[in-house]
């Protein structure tokens, strides 16, 4: 393992104080529990977002705290959902007292931790919601699986919400807005190497030199199926179609209900894409895919919504949510509505996105 | 030790000891299945949490065995993370609520705690039997050690049981196609690997058998 650390056990730590002193006009970040938050925070009167998950995905989500985005994030150990604790505490940190949204992604671990971080900010008295993003078709069904993972949709959503709290949506308001962003993405994944987790220290598995896995999630874990390796176009082409022709989505999740104050299942549908839909189109380095690649990626990408009919009105381009050093790329469309595109627009001044002031 | 066939503060405290050995022991062996369905960390997430059980084992000396089970619970889930941390933190506070204010388990007290335990896992994970997760080696488990306790078996044998039954559910697990959990998204590249969390339970059950057991004639 070669890689730029002083040890696997302070490297999470020491990243953080980096970043801290980086951008100091921007973020703090606090430790026992570890999260980061904006330097100017509490904002009152602003409902807070926050979110947080496993370290190892970098720019996500510490790199999106600020003016415009989030007001925290909970990272975890590389790769590890972060502990209950952390978002109880970064709530009670940041909030202004116009509620708090929690992000979350869809992994098992992220769901129930931040479960447990919602009940117990509700016992302190915190008006709390949360939703969950999973975007990933890569995998079918939620019968027989713990259902979509949440992958590149959730940098989008976290910029529109974020977006829309600085405005002053309140919580209802601006969970209602997260939901339908969440439910209008969709995103596939491929990569052409495995990582290496520093505590680890080998990467997670082996590919050979012909080969690529194909409908990866974000933790350097092996795919839904394992292809001979294809030109850039081939690959564009297969990870555009599996979006571009993903069916209606229906799963029912578990959310909080503020007024009650109790767990209820919902169902939700994510419609498919259609000719004449308006998206942002993200295009997503797993961390060592050189910036020209996804131009490549991009430029079929472009292609194939033309042919389909689909109107990219934003794009994205870069590594904004990677799995450490791994090659490779993931494709996102997230159907936008003009609310959505303007707050997609928005100013947003962020350690990792930054535009507009 | 007493001559009763009792589970005392001292035996919990010998058996956190013996798991943090033995999740120490088995780090790499976990995170090793973990890298082959899941994300390689099961084994640093178990051995960080049990670790932190360690530090907090001399502070616990004077507790009751509610008490005890819930400082661990509350350390699992601000230590561990992933999955792992709130399945088997939530354990471990249903395991503390009903023992709470307990000195001595009897050997059906033992059984409520193993039952608490799985329920909490089950209330928070949603698993069922099968999925291809922890609940796969405790549910076996539970079962055999309630089965033993019927039939007059004492806390010694029953324990064997228990960790007979979940070291067979973690082999089990193995042509599971998992449907909970990381896992599940591999599909059917699942079967054919053992799940980390049921293999980390087992492990938690043996620990428990060898601090109650060890020295005694079963
Ligand atoms: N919903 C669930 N119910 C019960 N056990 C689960 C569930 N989801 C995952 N697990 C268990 O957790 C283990 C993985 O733990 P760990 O690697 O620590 O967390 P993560 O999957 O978040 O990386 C799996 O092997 C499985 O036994
Ligand atoms: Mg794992």
């Amino acid at each position: 393992m070669k890689k730029l650390i002083n040890s696997p056990n302070t490297f999470v730590r020491e990243s953080l104080e980096g970043m801290a002193r980086a951008h100091p006009d921007l973020v703090r970040v606090h430790f026992d529990p570890t999260f980061v938050y904006r330097a100017d925070a509490p904002v009152l009167g602003k409902v807070a977002l926050i979110s947080g998950g496993g370290s190892g995905h970098e720019p996500m989500h510490g790199g999106f705290v600020g003016h415009g985005m989030l007001d925290a994030a909970c990272p975890g150990e590389v790769f590890t959902s972060p502990t209950p604790d952390q978002m109880h505490e970064a709530a009670k940190a940041v909030h202004g007292g116009a509620g708090v949204l929690f992000l979350v992604k869809n992994y098992a671990g992220d769901v129930m931790n931040f479960e447990m971080a919602t009940e117990l900010a509700h016992a302190e008295g915190l008006q709390i919601a949360s939703v969950l993003v999973d975007d990933d078709v890569a995998v079918k069904d939620s019968l027989y699986t713990q259902g979509r993972r949440g992958v590149g949709a959730t940098v989008l959503v976290e910029k529109i919400c974020g977006a829309a709290a600085q405005k002053g949506y309140d919580l209802a308001r601006l969970t209602t807005l997260a939901r339908r962003a969440a439910l209008n993405g969709r995103s596939m994944g491929m990569a052409l190497t495995s990582c290496t987790v520093p505590a680890k220290g080998s990467p997670t598995f082996e590919l050979g030199e012909g080969e690529m896995e194909v409908g990866i999630g974000i933790h350097g874990e092996p795919g839904r199926q394992r292809m001979p390796l294809a030109p850039a176009d081939s690959i564009a082409d297969m990870l555009s179609q599996a979006i571009l022709d993903d069916p209606a989505y229906t799963r029912t999740i578990r959310e909080w209900d503020p007024s009650t104050a109790a767990w209820k299942e919902i169902s939700l549908v994510s419609e498919p894409l259609r000719r004449g839909d308006r998206v942002v189109a993200f295009v997503n380095s797993m961390g060592g895919t050189p910036l020209a690649e996804l131009y490549v990626l991009y430029r079929r990408l472009d292609e194939a919504c033309a042919g389909s009919g689909i109107h990219i009105e934003r794009t994205l381009i870069g590594p904004y949510i990677t799995s450490l050093e791994m090659q490779g790329a993931s494709l996102t469309l997230l159907r936008v509505d003009d609310e959505m595109l303007g707050l997609w627009d928005a100013p947003v001044k962020t350690p990792g996105l930054r535009w507009g002031i | 030790m007493t001559d009763r066939d009792t589970l005392g503060r001292k035996e919990i405290a010998a058996w956190l000891e013996l798991a943090a050995d033995a999740l120490q022991a088995a780090r790499d062996a976990l995170t090793e299945l973990d890298a082959a369905i899941g994300d390689a960390d099961h084994g640093f997430n178990m051995d960080r949490g049990f670790q932190k059980v360690r530090s907090l084992l001399p502070t616990l000396s004077q507790q009751d065995i509610g008490s005890m089970l819930k400082s661990v619970g509350m350390a699992l889930i601000g230590s561990v993370g992933g999955a792992a941390g709130p399945l088997y933190g939530t354990g471990f506070l249903r395991a503390a609520a009903v023992t709470s204010g307990q000195q001595e388990l009897s050997p059906e007290a033992v059984g409520s705690m193993l039952k608490a335990m799985l329920a909490g896992i089950v209330e928070r994970g949603r698993a069922t039997p099968g999925a291809k997760t922890m609940v796969d080696a405790m549910t076996p488990a539970v079962e055999a050690y309630d089965r033993a306790q019927t039939t007059g078996a004492g806390l010694c044998p029953a324990l064997q049981a228990a960790v007979d039954a979940a070291e067979e559910g973690v082999r089990a697990t193995i042509p599971m196609q998992a449907t909970k959990g990381r896992a599940s998204y591999l599909g059917e590249r699942s079967i054919g690997h053992q799940d980390p969390g049921a293999t980390s339970c087992a492990l938690l059950l043996k620990a428990l058998h060898s601090a109650v057991c060890r020295g005694r004639n079963a």
